[in-house]
């Protein structure tokens, strides 16, 4: 199973709707990586409206591509994160800090914008 | 008679599966989305933990149902290398496999009640209890 990744103007859209084992979430980060060297995007919004469970591994994979697409030079965004899924990663223990969220879509690609300052 | 549910954890995708049918049950018995996804991120942690360490094992569901108060109960066994030291498994950010560490202390917190017991050589037996509110 792959995650389509979708190229508007220089920004990369992803939206994640199907349930994501540990596979599917590894072959995205890669599939992801290689479209930002391909592409020349410089940014990303990942929107994880449709998900409904992010445990240890999906929330560490979701971190680590911010990380790496940072390093590459692309800024990525995490968007639509369900109230259920935010209070389940707290309890988790699990903060994503550093990691850039917006509410949805939208203010996904405004953040992008201020932070690219386009 | 207590209805019971189980799943065999023995490949990746069968965490999946043990995370959906958990997810189900707790539908099913009245649970709110918010405590259905904290169920269902405990069982997939626990699930994970099988695949990752033990490579086999099992999760058991049982609906616990009596005049007090209902809930869900999970059971998860393996017959793995055990764990040496539970305080330490129970810390968070420790990891031996390079994940966050946020696995069995996030499970207890998910969850409302948590029993761990471990066998070096035997292998583990975790059981964890949501209440319905």
């Amino acid at each position: 199973m792959r995650i389509p990744i979708l190229k508007l103007h220089n920004y990369l859209l992803i939206s994640i709707q199907t349930e994501i084992d540990d596979q599917t979430a590894i072959q995205f980060q890669e599939d992801l990586l290689d479209k930002i060297h391909k592409s020349g995007a410089s940014g990303v919004v990942i929107d994880l409206t449709s998900v409904e469970i992010i445990d240890s591994f999906i929330a560490k994979v979701l971190g680590d591509v911010v990380s790496m697409s940072d390093l590459m030079g692309a800024k990525v965004v995490l968007t639509g994160i369900q109230p259920a899924v935010a209070m389940t990663l707290i309890d988790l223990g699990i903060h994503l800090k550093n990691v850039p969220t917006a509410l949805d879509l939208e203010q996904g690609l405004i953040k992008l914008q201020q932070e690219l300052g386009v | 008679m207590k209805p019971q549910a189980c799943v065999n954890i023995h490949k990746e995708w069968d965490i999946v599966g043990a995370r959906q049918l958990g997810r189900e049950m707790a539908k099913d018995l009245g649970f709110g989305t918010v405590d259905q996804a904290r169920i269902a991120t405990a069982v997939s942690e626990l699930a994970r933990n099988i695949y990752l360490y033990a490579e086999q094992g099992q999760i058991c569901f049982e609906i616990i149902d009596t005049i007090e108060r209902r809930g869900l109960c999970m059971i998860a066994v393996d017959s793995g290398p055990g764990i040496a030291d539970i305080s330490q498994v129970m810390q968070d950010g420790f990891t031996t496999s390079g994940g966050l560490g946020a696995g069995l202390p996030g499970v207890k917190r998910l969850m409302d009640e948590f029993d761990i017991r471990s066998e070096v050589g035997e292998g583990t037996k975790i059981k964890a209890t949501k209440w319905i509110r």
